[in-house]
């Protein structure tokens, strides 16, 4: 059983749900990716995405943009990335690392050559935002072979065919964007999203992650009543950009922390 | 000789092209798929189309066979394909009148464009005061102080032009954001993209829109001058006004070069010529060549002419090539100059820095091939514009 299954497994035995924080690669600088990869489990992460800069971030908002603009400015590149995942898992062989960015990269190093390294540092699952389920034929079979899980969006305009579609060739989670928009907006429509799961479950068997516009604990509790994960992305890169250099580990596991109580507190239906 | 028939329906050309967006898009890009292709075959649409072309546009654009410059160059006749006398000046307003008469249509009463140039948003504007929608235009903050003109002449026109910051702060963040508001306000929202890339179906129905140039000089040619050109030259940055002119062509076995900017020179690094140097990967919602570090980064550009400042190009223009349909080469900065003084000198005609870069090329062809050859240029804009960067070039302050 892949990691990620693992954790969700323990975690429905538990009766709790997942806090998957997304950090980019290199932000705030590379030599501290490791650490603040640590740190985030021990705040109570069960999963961490992982941003793969990108120079043409086209699916987020100001606030990853900018993040991503940090880490190019270290010259990022996804072996780099590879290498900062296969750090991590000297010292933590447990917690999943799902890798989230955009197609060129992968392109650029090609899809076999990617997924055996991605296999050998360790990672768990790949999201990338701009291969929709049509153009991923080829791609999820290169994943696959390598115990990879491909990782898929859904939105709110996702019609019911779709779903199913994304249903046959997802697995580990699928990834529900809870409004419309780019990363780090606003204004989470609890209601809708409650409605759109309650069709999405009926289509899909793996769990369910919903992320975008969750930015403290409230949203956090409330989402976590619903989903089975809920991602925090751009509010987690703020806390980053805020903080002086010195702080960034405490600031972020404080933030992260206060996510978790909040999550644990969460009462399923 | 098989008919040419790309792209398939999930916008493939070859290997490239396609729909390589986030999920959010999908379904704003399934509904425009669905409209264009059922208007696409609407007669009343097309008719309306038609109509816009001939009274607002000002369609067809003559052919011009520009006879002291060939006469000085000293071999193939060099004719040029007006499309600088269009409404606005240049071809883009073909494109902006088609996508707008689908938003009309689709009901959606807010446009918004990215342009590098100008010259897009420039056509986006004037469409939308034409119909009264609101437009947006996404403009890098960079190509906002080099094209200050133009920026004015969109916010004559009604629209709101928005510097971008973010990135190389040029064309590709201005396409960036431009989708960034797309997927934020797609309910109301139709964006016209201005050049034949993007997710499907924006490269077929931009080359739909801009094959009118095409189409009309079959026929031009074949009333004035009793027989098609030799070979077809065009500059290519996205590449709409080269498939514009050569999509009608490419049943036939006419030659056709597409002109990239090669900018101070291939070798300093400093160009936009990215079929000639770049590789095939995934930018903007669709696989073509790109021009990229080893990690998948997209470099910046460059090129005198904004028109072809652009890491990416139209899919359709990499099938061409791959397939050895068409041939692409890069002319300089310096080059393109040198050819649009010519042009200004022997013809009375002050044609775009983008078109520079197609006549420079002719202006290397022209004296290789008999005096009977005829060469097909697409005079695609008027250099009104460029007269601050033209200026600057030769030290002269205006």
């Amino acid at each position: 059983m892949s990691r990620i299954a693992t954790v969700f497994d323990e975690l429905r035995r538990q009766n709790r749900k997942a806090l998957i924080p997304f950090i980019t690669a290199g932000d705030p600088e590379p030599g501290m990716m490791v650490p603040l990869m640590h740190e985030l489990v021990k705040a109570g992460a069960d999963i961490i995405e992982l941003g793969v800069p990108f120079s043409d971030p086209m699916a987020d908002g100001p606030t990853i943009q900018r993040s991503s603009e940090r880490a190019l400015k270290h010259h990022v590149g996804l072996k780099d990335v590879l290498a900062m995942v296969m750090a991590f898992r000297q010292s933590d062989p447990i917690t999943p690392v799902v890798l989230m960015g955009y197609a060129n990269p992968i392109e650029a190093m090609g899809y076999g050559a990617f997924a055996m390294r991605a296999k050998e540092c360790g990672i768990d699952g790949v999201l990338t935002v701009d291969y929709p389920p049509e153009e991923s034929a080829e791609w999820v079979e290169f994943l696959r072979s390598q115990q990879i899980d491909a990782i898929f969006l859904l939105s709110p305009t996702t019609p019911q065919a779709r779903i199913e579609e994304v249903a046959k060739m997802a697995s580990g989670y699928v990834y529900y964007v809870s409004l419309k928009g780019v990363t780090g907006s606003f204004n989470l429509d609890l209601s809708d999203v409650a409605n759109k799961l309650a069709l999405l479950r009926s289509a899909i068997s793996i769990p369910i992650g919903v992320g975008f516009g969750i930015r403290d604990g409230a949203t956090a509790k409330a989402v976590a009543e619903l989903a089975d994960a809920v991602v925090v992305g751009s509010r987690i890169i703020e806390e980053i950009e805020n903080s002086p250099q010195a702080e960034v580990l405490t600031n972020v596991h404080g933030l992260v922390k206060t996510l978790r109580n909040a999550i644990n507190e969460a009462r399923t239906k | 000789m098989n008919v040419y028939d790309f792209p398939d329906k999930y916008g493939h050309f070859g290997p490239y092209g396609g729909v390589f967006v986030a999920e959010t898009l999908i379904s704003a890009l399934d509904e425009l798929r669905r409209q264009y292709e059922h208007f696409r075959n609407d007669a009343s649409f097309q008719a309306e189309f038609a109509y816009e072309l001939k009274h607002y546009v000002g369609r067809p654009s003559p052919i011009y066979h520009a006879k002291r410059w060939s006469a000085h160059l000293g071999g193939a006749q060099i004719l040029l394909k007006r499309e600088d006398l269009n409404h606005t000046g240049a071809h883009k307003i073909n494109n902006a009148i088609g996508q707008a008469l689908l938003a009309r249509r689709m009901g959606k009463s807010r446009v918004i464009a990215e342009t590098g140039a100008g010259q897009h948003g420039v056509a986006s504007a004037t469409v939308a005061a034409r119909y009264g929608m609101e437009c947006v235009v996404y403009m890098g903050s960079v190509d906002v102080e080099r094209q200050a003109a133009n920026v004015y002449r969109m916010k004559l026109l009604g629209a709101t032009v928005i510097p971008v910051e973010s990135g190389s702060k040029t064309l590709k963040d201005a396409l960036n954001e431009a989708m960034r508001d797309w997927v934020t306000n797609v309910e109301d929202t139709f964006y016209i993209i201005g050049t034949v890339a993007g997710p499907h179906p924006y490269p077929m129905m931009v080359r739909d829109f801009q094959a009118i140039i095409g189409r009309e000089a079959i026929g031009q040619m074949q009333e004035e001058y009793g027989r098609q050109p030799d070979v077809l030259i065009a500059c290519v940055g996205g590449g709409s006004n080269a498939i514009g002119l050569f999509y009608p062509y490419l049943d036939s076995s006419i030659r056709m070069i597409g002109v990239e900017a090669a900018g101070r020179g291939i070798e300093t690094g400093e160009h936009a010529a990215t079929l000639t140097t770049g590789r095939p990967g995934v930018l903007h919602g669709n696989r073509t060549y790109l021009i990229q570090d080893e990690n998948g980064q997209i470099i910046e550009t460059h090129s005198i002419s904004a028109g072809l400042d652009y890491p990416g190009v139209g899919p359709e223009h990499a099938w061409l090539k791959d397939s050895n349909r068409a041939e692409y080469v890069g002319i300089t900065d310096d080059q393109a100059l040198e050819a649009f003084h010519a042009l200004c000198h022997y013809e009375g005609i002050i044609p775009a820095l983008e078109s520079s870069h197609a006549l420079a090329y002719a202006a290397q062809l022209a004296p290789q091939l008999a005096t009977d050859q005829l060469l097909l240029v697409n005079l695609s804009g008027r250099g009104d514009k460029d007269m601050g960067t033209v200026a600057q070039a030769s030290d002269i302050a205006l």
